[in-house]
Parts: C-alpha cells; sequence; structure tokens
C-alpha cells in the first residue's frame, strides 16, 4: 500500500531458502523515443503522429479510468536521479532488488509495449522492440532479471515468430500477453502463441489489464477505477475458463499458463463451477477428456499479489490449498501503488515450508531457474 | 417432503412461456396485430437454448402449465409457496415499446395462467429495462397485487446495474417493499464475457458467475446498497460460491480507493450481508467444501431455496445441494424467505 514508510535495513523474507522470486516487476522506459534503436523509419514515424492507439479512445492509451495515483505508482518510487518509476536499474536495485535479497526478477512491461493496440503490424514491431530494449537496458545488465517475450497478442502468427526468435535465450523465461484480449484466450487465433509457447519451453503469462475492445464488464461498462481494478479478476476468470472450454491443454498439454496480478481466490469457484455444469453440458465438449478442474490444477499457476484478504486467515489457507500450494507465485508488482512488500506480504499462518515455495521453490521449478 | 422439512418456500421456479400465440391475449390490438402480421412465432431467450441439457431436466420437459408444476414439484415435495420467475425473451427485444408491450403481457399470463389457477404461488414482476419509466410503470401496475412479491431483472444489462438511470426504478421497489431479483441471464447487448464472445454454451452458462460479480460490483461501487438500505437484493441461480472471494477482492481495493467513492461508508462485505440474499440452486462446490464455503459467508440468513424448475441442476429429489447440514434447513428451506420477502409473510399461515 501506498505508506511511507522509515527505510529498513535490506533482509530476505526468511522462509525464503530456495531464493526469492519477484515474478511481477515493471520496467518503464526513460523517454518515448527509447525504442527507436530497434523501430523501422516508418514506425517511428507512426509512433510520433498517432501513438499508441488502444481500444478506449484516450491518445497515447491515458487509461479511460484514471488510476488512483499518478502512474498508478508507489510515491516513493520515483527515482531521485530523475526519470518515472522503475525506469532506473540503480533505483530499481537499491529499492527492491538489494533491498529485500531478490534473487530473480521477472519483468512485465507494459504500456508502451503495442499489445492490445488497434494495428497489429504497429503492435508487432513495438513489441519486437520492446524485448530488444529489455534486453539492453536491463538484462544484459543484470543478471537477476529476465524478461518476458512481449507479443502482438490478436495477431497469432506475428507472435509466434517473435517467440521462435526469443526461443533458447536465457534471458526470457516466459511469453507475456494482457488478460484482456480482443476475443477469448482460447481461441484458435490464440494458438499459435501457445504452439510456439510449448516449443520454446516458456510457460505463457497473462498479466491483468489491457482493453478488450468490448464493454469491460459483460454488463457493459463500468464506472470507477475500484471496479475497473476488481474487474480484472473477473475477466482473468473468463480467460482461464475459455483455455480449458477450448480444450487448448488437450491440444498443447505441456503447456503453461500463469496468471499474474489476476488475484486467485477466484481459482476453486470457478474450477467448481465447470465441473458442476460440465456433468450436464459434456456432450457439448467431448474434446475435454478430463474435468475441467484438472486442467486447471495441471496446467496454470497464479500469482499472488494483489492477494485478496478474506475476513479470517484461515479462509486464505482453505483458499490456497483448493488451489494448490504448488501452483501460487510469489510477485510484489513493483512499482505500483498496492506493492506487496516481501516481507509483509504472506500471513505467518502460512507454514515456513509453503511459504519457502511460493516465495521462491514454486517459480524456480517453473521457470527452471 | 424434502429432508423433513415442512412449509418449504421455493425461490425460483420458471413458468415456461410455450410460443407467442399464449401471450397475445395479453395484449393490445396494435400489439397483438404486430405479432401476427410480422409473424413473430417466439421470442425465447438464447440464455437457455430450448432443446439444451441445462434448460430442462429429462423429467421436467413440460413446464409450460401450472398443472406441470404440480404434478412435478408443488405437490410431491409439500411446497408451501414458490415465486415464479420467467425468463421468456420479452424484455430482450431491442424496441423499447416492443419489450414493454411484450413484458406487460407476460406479466399478466403469468398473473391469469399460473397465479390465478393455484394460491400456492406468487411471482415476479419482470421489466422492461431500456427505460427507468417503463419500469417503474410496470411496477406501479402490478404492486397491488400483493402475490408479485419482487421485481426481476437479468443479470447482464445493457449497463451495470448500479448506474443511476436504475435508481428510479430501486426507489419503487423500497416504496413498494419489493426485493429486487437479479436472475442468470443476458439481454445480449454486449458480449457475455468482457473479452468476448465465447464459443461454447458451457463458457456461456458459466461466465453469469461473472456477471453476478460485476453487477454486485456496480450496486455497491455506485452506492444503491448505501442509498437504498432498504432494499434487499436477491441473487438467482447465481452459483453463490464465487460470492466470498469476489468480495475479498472489492474490499480490500476499496481499503486503497475508497475516497473514489466516499458514500460506501460501511465495508462492502458488512452491506452484502445485510442487503443481499442467493438462491442455493446452484450452488458451485463439491459437498466436501460446502461447509467451509459457508463458514466464508458467515451468515445463516443468506441463502434461500430453489428448486429452479425445470432448469437441470440435480437429478431425482437431490434438490439441496449435497454437503449442506440439516441445522441450516429451516433457515435455508422458510425462514429466509420469509424474512426477506414481506409480501410473503402476509400469505403465511403461522
Amino acid at each position: 500500500m501506498n505508506v511511507i514508510q522509515p527505510i529498513r535495513g535490506k533482509s530476505k523474507p526468511p522462509a525464503a531458502t530456495l531464493g526469492l522470486v519477484d515474478v511481477d516487476i515493471h520496467p518503464r522506459m526513460k523517454k518515448p523515443t527509447d525504442l527507436n534503436p530497434w523501430l523501422s523509419k516508418r514506425w517511428q514515424e507512426h509512433l510520433e503522429t498517432y501513438g499508441i492507439r488502444a481500444r478506449h479512445g484516450f491518445v497515447g492509451g491515458q487509461p479511460p479510468f484514471p488510476k488512483a495515483q499518478p502512474l498508478a505508482c508507489r510515491r516513493d518510487a520515483w527515482p531521485p536521479g530523475g526519470g518515472t518509476p522503475a525506469s532506473d536499474l540503480d533505483f530499481l536495485r537499491f529499492q527492491l532488488l538489494d533491498q529485500y535479497g531478490v534473487d530473480v526478477g521477472v519483468l512485465n512491461p507494459l504500456q508502451p509495449s503495442g499489445q492490445g493496440d488497434n494495428n497489429n503490424e504497429f503492435s508487432a514491431a513495438l513489441a519486437h522492440a520492446v524485448n530488444e530494449w529489455q534486453l539492453e537496458a536491463w538484462l544484459r545488465k543484470e543478471p537477476r532479471l529476465r524478461g518476458s517475450v512481449v507479443v502482438p497478442y490478436d495477431d497469432g502468427p506475428a507472435s509466434a515468430r517473435e517467440i521462435e526468435k526469443r526461443a533458447g535465450d536465457p534471458n526470457f523465461c516466459q511469453v507475456l500477453m494482457m488478460s484482456r484480449t480482443a476475443e477469448p484466450a482460447g481461441k484458435s487465433r490464440y494458438w499459435p502463441i501457445y504452439e510456439a509457447a510449448e516449443a520454446a519451453g516458456l510457460p505463457v503469462a497473462f498479466h491483468a489489464f489491457g482493453y478488450s475492445g468490448w464493454a469491460m464488464t459483460n454488463g457493459g461498462w463500468p464506472s470507477f477505477y475500484t471496479e475497473e481494478v476488481s474487474e480484472h479478476a473477473v475477466s482473468a476468470q473468463n480467460q482461464v475458463v475459455s483455455l480449458v472450454v477450448e480444450g487448448v491443454f488437450e491440444r498443447f498439454p505441456k503447456l503453461k499458463v500463469v496468471m499474474i496480478e489476476c488475484g486467485f481466490a477466484w481459482v476453486p469457484n470457478v474450477a467448481w463451477r465447470l465441473d458442476q455444469h460440465w456433468k450436464q453440458l459434456r456432450g457439448e465438449v467431448p474434446h475435454l477428456r478430463k474435468k475441467p478442474s484438472e486442467y486447471i490444477r495441471d496446467n496454470i499457476w497464479f500469482s499472488t499479489q494483489p492477494m485478496e484478504d478474506p475476513e479470517r486467515p484461515e479462509h486464505l489457507l482453505d483458499i490456497m490449498s483448493w488451489i494448490g500450494w504448488d501452483k501460487i507465485l510469489f510477485a510484489s508488482d513493483y512499482p505500483h501503488w498496492d506493492f506487496d512488500d516481501p516481507l509483509l506480504a504472506l500471513s505467518g499462518a502460512i507454514s515456513a515450508e509453503k511459504r519457502r515455495d511460493i516465495y521462491g521453490g514454486n517459480a524456480i521449478k517453473l521457470y527452471g531457474l | 417432503m424434502l429432508h423433513g422439512q415442512r412449509g418449504i418456500i421455493d425461490v425460483d421456479v420458471h413458468p415456461v412461456v410455450p410460443n407467442m400465440a399464449a401471450l397475445t391475449p395479453y395484449m393490445d390490438e396494435y400489439w397483438r396485430d404486430q405479432v401476427v402480421e410480422r409473424g413473430i412465432n417466439t421470442i425465447a431467450s438464447q440464455n437457455y437454448p430450448p432443446n439444451a441439457p441445462k434448460t430442462a431436466r429429462a423429467d421436467w420437459k413440460q413446464a409450460s402449465k401450472v398443472t406441470d408444476l404440480q404434478a412435478q414439484l408443488l405437490d410431491p415435495w409439500g411446497v408451501e409457496m414458490a415465486i415464479c420467475t420467467p425468463l421468456y425473451g420479452t424484455q430482450m427485444v431491442m424496441n423499447a415499446d416492443m419489450a414493454r408491450a411484450f413484458t406487460r403481457a407476460l406479466n399478466d399470463w403469468t398473473r391469469a395462467e399460473w397465479l390465478d389457477r393455484d394460491s400456492r404461488l406468487r411471482a415476479s414482476i419482470v421489466l422492461p429495462m431500456h427505460d427507468a419509466e417503463h419500469a417503474v410503470e410496470e411496477i406501479e401496475r402490478l404492486a397491488p397485487d400483493k402475490r408479485f412479491v419482487q421485481a426481476q431483472v437479468l443479470v447482464m444489462g445493457e449497463t451495470p446495474a448500479g448506474k443511476r438511470q436504475h435508481w428510479p426504478v430501486y426507489q419503487a421497489c423500497v416504496k413498494h417493499g419489493l426485493p429486487l431479483a437479479i436472475h442468470a441471464g443476458s439481454c445480449f447487448r454486449n458480449p457475455v464475457t468482457s473479452v468476448g464472445w465465447p464459443s461454447w454454451y458451457l463458457e456461456e452458462y458459466s461466465a453469469q458467475a461473472q456477471g453476478f460479480q460485476s453487477t454486485l460490483g456496480s450496486l455497491i461501487t455506485e452506492g444503491v446498497l448505501s442509498k437504498f438500505p432498504e432494499l434487499k437484493i436477491v441473487l438467482l441461480e447465481s452459483g453463490v460460491t464465487w460470492l466470498m472471494p469476489f468480495l475479498y477482492r472489492l474490499q480490500k481495493t476499496w481499503k486503497g480507493t475508497r475516497f473514489e467513492i466516499p458514500w460506501v461508508d460501511r465495508p462492502p462485505i458488512e452491506l452484502v450481508r445485510d442487503q443481499v440474499r442467493l438462491s442455493c440452486q446452484p450452488f458451485d462446490a463439491p459437498p466436501d467444501v460446502v461447509p467451509r464455503v459457508l463458514d466464508m459467508l458467515g451468515n445463516d440468513d443468506m441463502l434461500m431455496w430453489a428448486s429452479d424448475w425445470p432448469h437441470w441442476q440435480y437429478d431425482g429429489d437431490e434438490a439441496i445441494p449435497p454437503g449442506m447440514p440439516e441445522a441450516l434447513l429451516p433457515k435455508l428451506m422458510r425462514g429466509n424467505a420469509l424474512a426477506t420477502y414481506t409480501r410473503l409473510r402476509e400469505g403465511v399461515t403461522a
């Protein structure tokens, strides 16, 4: 939360004996032209002239629901040397990596990454540039960081080509999509992404956000940022349902999916609902050869931040145990305002062994770190 | 009798309109002509494709006459009262005037062919929601008949339920002591998921649970629950188990962003426990976790029993979700409905 605290001494969570892996860090560019070295003249001019055109109507991807904080960031995350939060590697080291002893941090670049832009070709050009920028500005300079392969997800074949370019590069540990795609994520237009990711041995992460072009709820557009933030968890449910029911995991059984910043308390009830109604409706989906919940259990991982906050801690334990202790990954969401402090994020009600796995053990296995 | 419970109250039974010809006697001449001249044979809703397994149990395929309900449900299970919640697509048509006329006919059909033929039955005032004026007019028209015990809308509307444009409807509900029932279903103005149209009906049916989350979120954040503390919201056929996990997220967000919606001056979970009730069919959970789910709900007053007739949620007389503790049954199957619906209490023998 956005509370200014005295600077503490450096320390790693004591339970993180297998290492501390933060699966959600958001690097920013210092200036809009940072991507130019990897953009053709044509796309540089396009970016300069028309900017990012997301499916919501505001210039430059400015959000239609104004954030609760400038750039949705912690007030103390602006680097003393200037620039925006998480645009300065040294300050990110100081405030996050060194402060908490992060062993591995996974970068998830958000806008201006071009994901979800109206123009697929431009989106593909930007995604490629963002990946090169990750290598140049972050990954080659800091061995604790890993990148995500940003893909122009609404163009399946172009996304697959970008994944193939990065396959085998140990700097990248996953493919990155946003949770609000133009169509449900299980649809066949996205299968080239899953095929390429499975072949490259890279998990596919869905990070909360993006604008599908459709209303943000299935009953129309809400009014408030408070709703927008909560609705991420709702859209993510639809994506999990789509991936399962379309048979993506039958087609790509080794595919690993990671839901990042989507919350997780909803996972059990979504799985139960699918199983419950599959009993009467399974004749419609003969391509599913297991109970729907089994695909979720076998193929999908979930990050912690923002963790739902039950009234009593034992209910959080119930939920985590229903999901599976091996499927939950620690995330801080640095530098955003709702950052989870690694030292405080995981309740002491969770046993030290399970905290150890959530802090690092599960991610080490998932990503092969 | 179900589980030895007497005087049970069923809060969700669906009389099925067989075709438009059944409704034309309840229309004025202009709309009757429209139906005939334009060849409008049916406006059954895609929310429940007529032949889909979910839409009707094999032994409940006949559900368009009160005698069907009597023979299949009311008599064998000893139901004392049942609330009719018709789901024909009358209010879904795009023409607001047509929706108003068709919905009016639907409500009059329910009254004449169901309520007048069995004194155990109560009904919902189905609302045409294109225009708040039309919805209020329908409430005012039917509220004097105390057998109408609530107003009814679909969970996925054209705009979120909490938006201020709908508030006159809620004011009218409060005025007449009518809970607002929100039933599974879309009016198909928006895709049934916020990421577009899914391929399979299984996805679409699952998406009702997402619709309930967004709708409840809207009612809370826009301030409907705070502005109308007497208003009861009844969520029908929602699946139930999405509720607390969603509120755990919403309430946490509210702690950080409540400056944006200062009229929400109590924790959302408290508001919901005071004002929101849910029917318990379907109940999306395996039996072994039901006690833990109820523990999260943290309140014995919120769940009401429903058969969901004729939808296929269970077989035989397994109408109480497996895993429900026996001690909860008196409230679940009678007490909570009586506490929720003032108008039901008026028709109860001791």
